[in-house]
């Protein structure tokens, strides 16, 4: 990382006239702002990729330990839907990009649009996901002690199952609050908050959207393809 | 230094390394020490703005003072870890003893097939491989004048072995907490001759199969570890007390109330989750595959023997 | 005794026309506010609540132990008092104790900034770090818990009581430590003032930059086995159950994945604070300041690949034992090194014993022992038979309470005038730190001595042979504890007088928090400080001080 640039003239609170409404009175320009957010924004990140591993490498684990049961117990799952799901996330990350790059340019109608149809997106995914876990309830591929389905051929397929909930839950719950966020957005975005003088909180929810995105590809070939 | 019994070759090995980390210590920790004593008096500040000299760093110093300590270091993971590679691999010829552990006793299973309580015998100069398994949560087995020491896994078998010099008696605690009586969970280890060994042995069989039933039970009471959660004086321990409770009837947490008796004695040890008394916790370790029908009986004959 | 006031001059006692402490006043002010001074103070009472009663109990449990069967508690009440000391200890005090009430008081204007660079964030983390202190100790007192700080499955997953509260509790301090690290990491990079490159920051930052990388990176992964752990009660899905087709020795390596390197999120900002205190009372700058800084990386680094050195008897494989031992020895070198930098750092100097230096003498006795007794248990075949003895809890607690906390309190003498405007009593503070000392030692040692001899740790009930180190022991855990009283006392005294009599450098250091006033204002500065000289260049500090208070 670079220094920061040296700011002129600092003065304890800054003139409100000749900087941005946005600017936090500790900062001493928006790109310095601008910069910290990103940083920070980056270094959450980090921290999700690395709650997902402690997932990922339970997973492996266990899978080790029941390579049949698993095999077995994935064929439940229903493929063309998870693709469809995968296909509906890598769609809404491209609509993230523009919404992204509209407010960039300060054309914030079409931002507007984009938000609202990476909003709709993550709807799209999680009624697919509702589908998906209502045929699972239905049956009774549930995880631990709530599994209870007879068919059940090889033993410790409850097991896939208990992983299956806990990560595409906790996943689910990571598209739930994106799209609390992205609500904000457009709510702030109606109200002329935004302007390719300020977009920070646009740019910063697309970076999260792209990480919840790609867990999910991860996730789908680890869940739905295990061979 | 270690003013602790070494009971075998092994502790001696262990000890040597253990020495040498302390003299180790000493001598570094004497630098310390009189470096810090010595600068503190001479380099007291007397007065006012006094002047110090620019010193910022010396890398020749910087790279002796990390590169010469580090060798000794180097020397300790090496030592330390082969020393560690001897106790893993068991002698062929070792006698092999089945430990089984729960909450809070242990069982000692000799080549015989027969388990005799909370003491372990075994014979000075013959390597002992201990096979080790743990019923409910994690415990382990320390042994430490041996300097040996391993947790026990439920549904996976871990191993120690060791070789006793001469015979004595030896202190096990249970080192992995493991609830509330953690601290009670201790063994002994015994150590005889060949001889003694095998005669000890042959008596413990003969004993368990020719004694009365009350008696087997009153033995079986303290050997499988039921006096760690049920008194015979009436006092409430985890469990209820045995005291005069033959032909009693018994409210249940998840059952109808019952008569004790040889039957609800029998499920009591083989199930016994079935019926839990009522205010008392369902946290009773199964007997099931553990006890002969005889043993089953003199457990029952015990009960109803204590009034 | 010390030489202090150096700078006592009318002029260089600048009297503010308002301070942080003063302006805004009230109870909503105070809790709504996002000055990290603020904040820092908030987080230092409330810590300092906890601190208290993790040593009550502390003080209880070695009272137990006068004698080998009960003495005041029951085995049951036993078990749960040292599971909650070691929660209270290790959770809500020994982690947050220095970056967040230290670190967010003084990092911020080290760098010459007005704040760090996510106040709202940072008053969040404050919240969370409440709220999770509520479940922890709820969990206790609502439903009891009697796992040890450590949660070891399958007895956690299994038992009765807490535990699904207590691992939600430890979800949150975890959340709360994350956003402190994101923060400093933030500020640090983002809001230092001009001229303050990375080789002009104190070194104290430098040891905060290093903790945080290690919050951020290890502390995710206590959350995700927290998580996991509550399904496993909550629904028994079988990921740490052998019964169930899981592996509970999975829970231990994901525990320790996250629990070793919290030991360094626990002692680089005590280092740190060592590292501000020993030049400055030695009046000399720091001997090797990149091999100090960069070693604080190093170990940061190191302290993610040492985890299976708690597992040596766990039944893992000869092979990982060996490479976790001969890493845990790589870790050591660097703390090593740094001992002999703050000793060359002395050499020369001008030494003053102020209350501050003294704490840190006896950081240096008792780390040394810390780190030196840790030699033994990072040597495999050593470490079996010590392992789980008192041996270890002696070992952690010279490291824990001798290394971090001592430095902690050499931190508090040294920064307390500038975050109360008030000077305390030398030698009331020399006292203190005496029966610190002393009463530590009294406590441990012979917790190296029984453990040596086979105790192991968490034992209610103990062997006749013991029970003479127990309560030599224990009468040492009574003079430690007056000796906190005392230190505490000192403390808060100076703060029922109405003036303020700190000036704004008592100590005469170089960096930029003695610049301004004591208490220092709102927004700390009302310029933004260039730097010119280094963090550790007094006499050019002394100059620019001589020439300020001439103009």
């Amino acid at each position: 990382m670079s220094d920061i640039a040296i700011p002129v003239g600092g003065q304890a609170h800054p003139r409100a006239s000749s900087h941005s409404k946005h600017l936090q009175h500790h900062f001493h320009n928006s790109a310095q702002q601008f910069e910290a957010s990103k940083i920070g924004m980056w270094l959450f990140l980090v921290t999700e990729i690395l709650l997902f591993s402690g997932l990922f490498l339970a997973y492996f684990i266990l899978q080790t330990r029941h390579p049949q049961a698993f095999i077995e117990a994935h064929h439940h799952l229903d493929r063309s839907l998870g693709v469809l799901n995968t296909v509906v996330l890598l769609v809404s990350s491209f609509t993230m990009v523009m919404a992204v790059q509209s407010s960039a340019l300060n054309r914030i109608k079409p931002a507007l649009v984009y938000l609202y149809a990476t909003f709709i997106l993550g709807g799209v995914f999680m009624c697919v996901k509702y589908i998906e876990y209502s045929h699972k309830f239905h049956d009774g591929l549930l995880l631990g002690n709530l599994f209870s389905y007879k068919g059940a051929s090889v033993p410790g397929e409850y097991l896939f199952f208990s992983m299956y909930f806990v990560m595409t839950g906790i996943h689910g719950i990571h598209i739930l609050v994106g799209m609390a966020v992205i609500a904000y957005l457009i709510w702030r975005t109606h109200q002329g908050m935004y302007s390719s003088a300020y977009y920070t909180p646009i740019d910063l929810t697309g970076l999260y959207w792209h990480l919840v995105d790609m867990i999910w590809i991860f996730l789908f070939p680890l869940l739905y393809l295990v061979s | 230094m270690m003013p602790v019994t070494q009971a075998s070759d092994y502790a001696r090995e262990v000890d040597s390394i253990y020495m040498f980390i302390t003299y180790f210590g000493i001598f570094f920790y004497s630098i310390i020490i009189i470096a810090l004593g010595y600068f503190i008096h001479k380099y007291r500040r007397r007065r006012k703005n006094e002047d110090t000299p620019d010193i910022t760093h010396n890398t020749a110093l910087e790279v002796i003072w990390t590169v010469i300590p580090s060798i000794p270091l180097v020397v300790m993971a090496f030592w330390g870890f082969n020393t560690y590679m001897q106790a893993r691999v068991a002698p062929a010829d070792s006698l092999e003893i089945k430990v089984i552990a729960k909450k809070w006793a242990w069982e000692f299973t000799y080549p015989n097939g027969m388990s005799f309580g909370q003491e372990m015998h075994v014979p000075a100069g013959r390597p002992v491989k201990l096979v080790m398994i743990s019923q409910d949560v994690i415990h382990d087995f320390f042994l430490p004048d041996f300097r040996i020491k391993a947790d026990i896994v439920p549904s996976r078998y871990t191993q120690l072995w060791f070789q006793a010099d001469e015979p004595g008696e030896h202190q096990v605690y249970c080192a992995e907490y493991c609830g509330r009586d953690h601290s009670n969970m201790l063994a002994k280890v015994v150590v005889d001759t060949e001889e003694q060994y095998q005669q000890w042995l042959e008596q413990k069989a003969e004993e368990a199969m020719n004694m009365p039933l009350p008696e087997l039970g009153k033995l079986l009471y303290v050997n499988k570890g039921c006096n760690t959660c049920h008194s015979i004086d009436g006092t409430r321990i985890q469990g209820p007390s045995f005291k005069g409770i033959w032909g009693q009837t018994h409210q249940f947490s998840n059952a109808q109330p019952a008569v004790v008796d040889e039957n609800y004695i029998r499920e009591s040890l083989l199930q016994p989750t079935a019926k839990v008394r009522a205010g008392y916790e369902a946290i009773m370790p199964s007997f099931q595959g553990l006890l002969r029908e005889r043993e089953i009986q003199a457990l029952a004959e015990y009960v109803k023997s204590l009034k | 005794m010390a030489e202090v006031l150096t700078q006592r001059t009318p002029a260089a006692v600048h009297q503010p026309e308002g301070n942080f402490l003063t302006e805004n006043p009230g109870l909503l002010n105070w809790m709504f506010t996002v000055d990290h001074k603020r904040i820092g103070l908030m987080y230092f009472w409330t810590i300092m609540t906890m601190f208290f009663v993790g040593g009550v109990l502390a003080l209880a449990l070695r009272t137990e132990l006068l004698t080998p069967k009960t003495t005041i508690v029951s085995a049951e009440v036993y078990n749960q008092l040292f599971t909650l000391h070691g929660v209270i200890m290790t959770f809500l005090v020994l982690v947050p104790v220095i970056p967040a009430t230290l670190g967010n008081f003084v990092l911020p204007m080290m760098l010459g900034a007005k704040d760090v660079a996510f106040p709202r964030l940072n008053l969040l983390s404050y919240y969370l770090y409440v709220f999770g202190a509520l479940l922890a100790v709820g969990a206790i007192i609502g439903g009891g818990l009697d796992t040890g700080w450590t949660f070891y499955t399958p007895y956690s997953s299994t038992i009765s009581g807490g535990v699904s509260i207590m691992t939600m509790g430890a979800f949150v301090l975890g959340f709360s430590s994350i956003l402190t690290g994101v923060n400093f990491i933030a500020t640090i990079h983002k809001l230092r003032a001009p001229g303050l490159s990375w080789y002009n920051m104190p070194l104290f930052v430098w040891g905060m930059y290093a903790t945080a990388v290690i919050q951020v990176l290890a502390t995710p992964v206590i959350g995700i086995t927290m998580v996991l752990l509550l399904m496993e009660r909550l629904f028994q899905v079988g990921i740490f159950d052998a019964s169930l087709g899981g592996d509970p020795v999975l829970f231990q390596h994901f525990f320790w994945f996250y629990s070793h390197p919290v030991v360094y999120i626990m002692i680089l900002p005590g280092m740190a604070c060592i590292s501000e205190v020993i030049p400055t009372f030695s009046h000399k700058p720091i001997f090797g300041y990149k091999a100090v800084a960069w070693s604080s990386v190093g170990i940061a680094v190191v302290s993610f690949f040492v985890w299976g050195h708690h597992m040596f008897v766990s039944g893992q494989s000869e092979f990982a034992g060996a490479i976790f031992s001969f890493l845990t020895f790589v870790v050591a070198i660097p703390s090593g090194v740094k001992v002999w930098n703050w000793l060359a750092t002395m050499y020369r100097g001008s030494i003053s014993l102020g209350a501050p230096m003294l704490y840190a003498i006896a950081f240096l006795l008792l780390f040394g022992i810390g780190g030196l007794t840790g030699l033994f248990l990072a040597t495999v075949a050593v470490d079996v038979h010590l392992h789980d003895t008192y041996f270890i809890v002696a070992h952690f607690h010279y490291v824990m309470m001798g290394g971090t906390l001592i430095a902690f309190f050499a931190g508090l003498h040294y920064w307390w005038p500038k975050m109360y405007g008030r000077m305390y009593n030398e030698f009331w503070a020399a006292i203190g730190c005496l029966l610190v000392f002393l009463g530590f030692n009294g406590t441990f040692i012979p917790q190296f001595i029984v453990g040596s001899r086979g105790m192991p740790r968490r034992y209610y009930n103990y062997l006749d042979q013991f029970q003479f180190l127990h309560v030599a022991s224990t009468i040492g855990s009574y003079v430690l504890g007056i000796g906190l009283v005392i230190m505490a006392a000192t403390l808060i005294v100076p703060l029922f007088r109405k003036r303020y009599d700190a000036p704004n450098n008592p100590w005469g250091a170089a960096s930029l928090e003695w610049t301004v006033s004591s208490p220092p204002p709102t927004h700390n500065f009302h310029h933004v400080p260039v730097v010119t000289h280094g963090p550790y260049d007094f006499k050019a500090a002394r100059r620019l001080e001589q020439m300020e208070s001439h103009s």
